[in-house]
């Protein structure tokens, strides 16, 4: 048997230094935002002449378009602008092919009224609210204790703070988007957060249920030591499935994949070294009393 | 009684593996003297069986973000309707969106309508729609139609600069369409009155000989022909300066009845149908190298157990692909992402046993001592975080629709398939494992 538990200041340090780090970028830089939150038009067009970003960006002043980003990627342009309706964006079309004199398909356009974004944040906000209520009733009763559930949710709420920290990071960094994808991937991390701690938990109520209400502590470190190995395995299938996709995928899911492969490991991490702890201080606090 | 129940398996497998054929997938190879040249397509049923007419093809079906095409939200202008009438007319705005895209000939439109807060939204999926322009257009238009005629002022005799209406409107068509002009071979709009209609259409020539009678759009007169004599056979042509195709779109638009209300673009989307099977081909490639990994490394990890288990991530795999065709699910990146994720707690079932089952080894228990404890050990933590995983799924998926919740598409796609994983997971990580490991093990004994 190994004591974990020993070691719960070196958890608490390093689950902190993350969490701040995130935060304070969160704070610093906050994020960029994709236009499914905040509005705008992505154009992605392939042409078939070259064309230069000084010239774009003269035809977009000429027509009066606020320009928010673009890259030139040999013959693909991608741009982002503020909203545009058909008419103008059939324009813009018009134009740039005259401009280039060649022909231009419209690999991708899209455009997001702004006030879209919010109503997803919100709903999906009060969305994760309920599965944390749903999450804290089916474990009471699954573990015969509130505590047990409390933790698991601590843990995840733990998760969630790493990731959109990470991710702020990458925003400002890399230029990642928060979107949609980008949501599903918290979700995600929400949700194998608690299904990874469930595992430790369910090892230590056996525990208990064997050999009678012992030292919870020494129940906890057992549990940490039988399950590590099946941790560790279950995130390593895990973190091969995403690194593939992360490295291999396609544009789209990149980021996506990447947010999900941080998602897995503080999963992962937070069971044991987070979830455990604070179940073991608050079990010993409720028998103190 | 043991051999029926084998007998049915093999049955189930080979329907299973009969929805999951690629499809148009072509097979050209020489054996010997024979030479094979066919193509492979999954399952489809088109029968007829009591009466009822059975067809269902058992493809797999991608979403919007992945096949390309277009995503359209419009915001609906409901302030001039009263609060009751709200939901039917925003109903029957969907039912004639939906007629206008037929029209316009959309394979499996979706069209749907949401509300959020206060806003009425309507939500039209066009795969595969190369314009959207002219889709956007015609899903707009309010094509009123409405017969005016003049008013005569009874005291001086003159008519005024304003129509009256006839009550004779778009409603009481039955049919429009493209015709040309006998003469001049123009195209022109024939309409055919319903049976109020053609009653109506009569007073109102009656009414006017020799007078014009206004045919409108949208407030917009596109002829006001001389009237020569009573109509009784319920038949107008509307003549104007327009060409094939705008004759066309009016006719559709008369066809389709106005929209009760006006709607307003917000929000639009189109992915070009390249960029999206780029995307997959790409994505399905990393799975599958993610997967082989995955493979590769029980096999190295667990040995003999690793092969079994691997055998039955595979047998998952088959098995969820053919509920998607089943169902059929549409399949979007989060849906991917979902798909994923349940392979990953479908391994995590796997793992977890053949744990439990090393520690009863451990305790020098007999081999299938230790796999039967080892079963009935891991079940409880597979059954709780699986359950913790379904309950939040089932309120991502929202199934009931509720406002307050994610009624958009890619959450729901994310949470339909992690749901089917989870589900089917339990099944075969513990079912399935099971049988492969009884299996294997009494024929090396």
């Amino acid at each position: 048997m190994v004591n974990f538990l020993r070691y719960k200041l070196i958890y608490l340090i390093i689950s902190l230094s993350v969490i701040s780090v995130g935060l304070f970028s969160i704070f610093k830089w906050g994020y960029s935002y994709s236009i499914d939150f905040v509005g705008g038009t992505n154009l992605e067009y392939k042409i078939n002449k070259n064309i230069t970003k000084t010239d774009l960006t003269k035809l977009f002043k000429d027509q009066k378009i606020k320009l928010i980003d673009m890259k030139i990627n040999k013959n693909n342009l991608v741009i982002r602008t503020e909203a545009l309706n058909e008419k103008k964006e059939s324009l813009l079309k018009s134009v740039l092919e005259k401009k280039i004199s060649g022909k231009i398909t419209v690999l991708k356009s899209e455009t997001v009224g702004p006030i879209l974004g919010k109503e997803t944040m919100n709903k999906t906000l009060t969305a994760s609210l309920l599965a944390i209520c749903g999450i804290l009733i089916y474990m009471s009763f699954a573990f015969k204790g509130f505590n047990y559930a409390f933790s698991a949710v601590i843990a995840m709420i733990h998760d969630f703070l790493v990731v959109i920290g990470c991710y702020s990071i990458l925003s400002h960094f890399w230029g990642a988007q928060v979107d949609t994808m980008f949501v599903t991937a918290v979700l995600t991390t929400m949700t194998f957060s608690v299904h990874d701690t469930i595992v430790i938990f369910d090892k230590i109520r056996e525990y208990i249920k064997e050999e009678g209400k012992g030292n919870i502590e020494d129940y906890a470190n057992k549990a940490l030591t039988q399950t590590m190995v099946r941790s560790v395995n279950n995130s390593m299938t895990i973190i091969f499935m995403l690194l593939a996709l992360s490295l291999l995928g396609g544009d789209t899911i990149k980021y996506f994949a990447l947010t999900l492969l941080i998602g897995t490991i503080t999963g992962s991490y937070s069971s044991p070294f987070v979830a455990t702890p604070i179940l073991v201080w608050l079990e010993r606090r409720k028998n103190k009393r | 009684m043991k051999i029926i129940k084998q007998i049915l398996l093999i049955l189930i497998a080979l329907l299973v593996i009969w929805i999951d054929l690629p499809e148009n997938f072509k097979i050209k190879f020489n054996l010997g003297k024979i030479k094979v040249d066919q193509t492979i397509n999954p399952l489809s049923i088109n029968t007829k069986l009591f009466g009822l007419n059975i067809k269902k093809e058992f493809k797999t079906k991608l979403g919007l973000d992945l096949k390309g095409g277009s995503h359209l939200v419009f915001e609906a202008d409901t302030s001039k309707i009263s609060q009751n009438d709200i939901k039917d007319t925003l109903d029957s705005s969907r039912d004639i969106i939906e007629k206008r895209i037929n029209f316009f000939g959309v394979s499996e439109p979706t069209v749907a309508t949401s509300k959020a807060g206060k806003n009425y939204r309507i939500t039209v999926d066009l795969p595969g729609v190369d314009n959207v322009d002219e889709a956007i257009a015609l899903i707009g238009k309010t094509a009123s139609l409405s017969f005016k005629e003049e008013v005569v002022d009874p005291k001086s005799g003159t008519t005024s600069a304003v129509l009256k209406d006839t009550g004779l409107t778009g409603k009481h068509i039955k049919k429009s369409s493209v015709t040309f002009d006998s003469q001049t071979g123009k195209p022109q709009v024939a309409l055919t009155f319903s049976k109020e209609g053609t009653k109506l259409f009569a007073d109102v020539t009656k009414r006017n000989i020799n007078k014009p009678v206004a045919i409108v759009v949208d407030n917009f007169v596109i002829s006001a022909p001389i009237v020569q004599q009573e109509i009784l056979e319920g038949n107008a042509v509307i003549t104007g300066n327009f060409n094939t195709d705008e004759a066309n779109k009016l006719s559709i638009a008369i066809n389709s009845g106005a929209l009760p209300l006006s709607i307003k673009l917000i929000e639009q989307k189109n992915i070009g149908p390249s960029l999206g099977a780029l995307e997959v081909k790409k994505s399905v490639y990393a799975g599958l190298i993610g997967l082989s990994m995955v493979l590769i490394f029980m096999i190295i990890y667990y040995g003999k157990l690793g092969l079994i288990a691997s055998l039955a991530l595979i047998i998952y795999s088959l098995i969820s692909l053919a509920i998607f065709r089943l169902i059929p699910v549409v399949l979007t990146l989060p849906g991917i992402a979902g798909f994923i994720l349940s392979i990953g707690m479908a391994v995590d079932s796997n793992i977890l046993i053949f744990e439990r089952i090393k520690e009863e080894l451990r305790a020098k228990k007999d081999f299938s001592v230790a796999v039967r404890l080892g079963f009935g050990r891991a079940i409880d933590a597979i059954k709780d975080a699986n359950i913790t995983t379904l309950t939040v799924a089932f309120i991502l998926f929202n199934p009931l629709n509720w406002e307050f919740l994610p009624q958009f598409g890619l959450v729901r796609g994310f949470a339909l398939t992690l749901a089917i994983g989870v589900a089917t997971s339990l099944f075969t990580g513990v079912v399935i494992t099971k049988r492969l490991i009884e299996v294997f093990y009494k024929e090396s004994k």
